[in-house]
């Protein structure tokens, strides 16, 4: 039996989430809505966690919507409580405080969790992850008396811990399994050029290696002094930061009938295997528009934009997910880089363009496939990478002017008359005076 | 019926967001003399004093307006205030809002972290980086004017301040 019943519940209380509760609100004012989360605060940017770190923003320009969201738009917000079991026969959902909440639609909008190595000691007092809001105030409280940080793993987070742990004074380690840090998003020379502005920075970096065994203190072992690497180097530190990446977090789903592949499987509409039940965010398996298929793209706008089409479905107003696929911003010490897609083709059945200068933080790189645009990397000036992107999204054919999307003037002024008009809005194939 | 409800205001999805007034530039009368790029600049300044504003405020404020060329032809381009903006969904931080009465799309620069992350999705190239300042710049249609700055100072009306229907 139970406790609460709502027309429409969402667990999870961050972009996708949010977008999706607006979404049900822009069509239905009036059905109950509430919004389920293990955080406790009001949804925040999770992004912003680094600059919170790093003591240049307040948790107050942290939140994502205004103090008086929840109420205004009629959501109940439970928070700090884990949603711990769902019942799809009788459609609810057991809150970790013994409450169990029935729905009519749900939305599992539950993110993802953290990537941990077995480690040897990884149990020690100063070994953190960073996805929350609550990782960054453990770390900003253990800052405090620490000198040396060691961060695991040379991607999206891992850089911006360490970029924060810079900030707060702390001689910091990055230690990448692989090559090149943040290989997944650059190709080698952007990922070298970020790599040369974060060594200037004071960053080690040490790449090819993970570690395999977090070590104690002289005077306490059970706090972290140290890891020892893959090839044996031992490196001192006084707190270690996991930041490998996210997977979805799916265990609500585990031995249900919803269909879970890498994230839980969603059609075009966001919907699961099962009727009523929706997923979007990190935790979804959606359609990837690049790709053609469904993929995890664990990244901001796709979760709102995933999360809008569900709110919209779920309200009954039909909506289709355009689609998302890889696509980063990345601003590290005031490295600008815009990157999406296919950064580095490992096949040579692509196309690819590229350009330098001025100066040699300035480069772009354009991936074509059969005409059309598959990836691109802008480093440095990167205004208008908008636009090759937004030409990407619409799968446009560029053959004609291929060679003007990496000129430094490139912009919807050199995109064919047509085209251009029918970007801006304006009555094509209109008579020239 | 239905609505959208943002920040408690309750604007109807019927209400078409074509029906708002946006600036459009007419290709065939644009000369490319960047004045809309010097007023838009002014417009945005603290002292809002040409002179001051070019040669004492530092930093310099920033052009929302930008005149691109593709050979002789210009096209003066800035926000175009997108009904389903693209930037507003991109925000990492909540910064970038679409009006819910007018449709207009600002951002409030104290929640700006520079991210950059709306300009990669921005289709028309239309988000400048304010690198002194760490924030975005964007076009926000000159709230204290009846005309956008940059129409009111076009010397040949090259620039249109319309709801699209003299199109």
């Amino acid at each position: 039996m139970s406790s609460q019943h709502f027309r429409y519940l969402i667990i999870g209380n961050s972009a996708g989430g949010i977008a999706a509760a607006e979404a049900i609100r822009e069509v239905d004012q009036n059905g109950s809505l509430a919004i389920v989360s293990d955080e406790i605060h009001p949804a925040y940017s999770r992004p912003l966690i680094s600059e919170y770190l790093a003591g240049q923003r307040s948790l107050r320009s942290m939140a994502l919507r205004p103090p008086a969201f929840y109420k205004r738009n009629g959501i109940e917000a439970i928070l700090g409580v884990r949603a711990q079991r769902i019942d799809f026969g009788e459609k609810s959902v057991e809150l970790a405080d013994g409450r169990v909440i029935g729905w009519e639609k749900l939305l599992l909008a539950t993110g993802g969790s953290p990537i941990v190595p077995v480690m040897a000691g990884g149990e020690k007092e100063g070994v953190f992850t960073f996805t929350t809001l609550q990782d960054a105030q453990r770390l900003r409280r253990a800052v405090a008396d620490a000198r040396r940080a060691v961060v695991i793993g040379g991607g999206f987070i891992g850089l911006s811990a360490a970029q924060a742990l810079v900030h707060r004074r702390l001689a910091v380690t990055i230690v990448e399994l692989k090559e090149t840090i943040l290989s997944t998003m650059l190709d080698a020379r952007a990922a070298r050029l970020v790599e040369k502005t974060i060594r200037r920075q004071g960053v080690t970096v040490i790449t090819g290696q993970s570690v395999r065994e977090v070590l104690g203190r002289p005077e306490d072992e059970g706090r972290v002094g140290g890891v020892v690497l893959s090839n044996g180097t031992q490196v001192l530190c006084d707190l270690v930061v996991v930041a490998i990446g996210v997977a979805p977090r799916t265990e609500l789903v585990a031995g249900s009938p919803v269909k879970v592949g890498r994230g839980i499987v969603v059609d075009r509409r966001m919907a699961t295997s099962v009727p009523g039940v929706y997923a979007c965010g990190d935790v979804a398996e959606a359609y990837d528009f690049l790709h053609g298929e469904n993929r995890v793209t664990p990244i901001w706008p796709n979760a709102v934009l995933g999360g809008r089409a569900a709110g919209h479905n779920m309200a009954d107003w039909p909506d289709t997910y355009a689609g998302g696929t890889a696509a980063n911003s990345l601003n590290y010490f005031g490295l600008a880089i815009t990157a999406a897609g296919v950064v580095d083709p490992a096949d040579g059945s692509c196309e690819v363009l590229s350009a330098s200068g001025p100066g040699d933080g300035c480069y772009r790189k354009v991936v074509l496939r059969d005409g059309r645009i598959v990836g691109l990397l802008f480093m440095g000036e990167i205004e208008r990478s908008g636009v090759v992107y937004g030409l990407m999204r619409d799968g446009a054919d560029v053959s004609a002017f291929k060679e003007s999307l990496l000129s430094r003037g490139f912009g919807l002024a050199s995109l064919p008359e047509e085209l251009r008009r029918q970007k801006l809005g304006l009555p094509v194939g209109a008579r020239r005076e | 019926m239905v609505s959208l409800v943002v920040g408690g205001n309750r604007l109807p999805l019927t209400t078409k967001a074509s029906a708002m007034n946006r600036v459009y530039a007419n290709e065939e009368v644009c000369v490319g003399c960047r004045l809309c790029e010097v007023h838009c600049l002014v417009e945005h300044s603290a002292s809002r004093d040409l002179i001051k504003a070019f040669k004492r405020e530092r930093p310099r404020a920033l052009a929302r307006i930008r005149v691109q060329a593709d050979g002789d032809r210009f096209l003066a381009l800035q926000c175009r205030h997108c009904p389903d903006p693209p930037c507003v969904r991109a925000c990492l931080t909540g910064a970038l809002y679409r009006h819910p009465v007018t449709g207009a799309v600002y951002v409030d620069a104290d929640k700006c972290s520079g991210c950059w992350t709306c300009v990669l999705f921005c289709p028309f190239g239309a988000i400048s980086r304010d690198v002194a300042r760490g924030v975005i710049a964007k076009c926000d249609l000159c709230p204290d004017r009846l005309v956008p700055a940059c129409v009111a100072n076009c010397p040949n009306e090259a620039l249109i301040f319309t709801n699209g229907e003299e199109l």
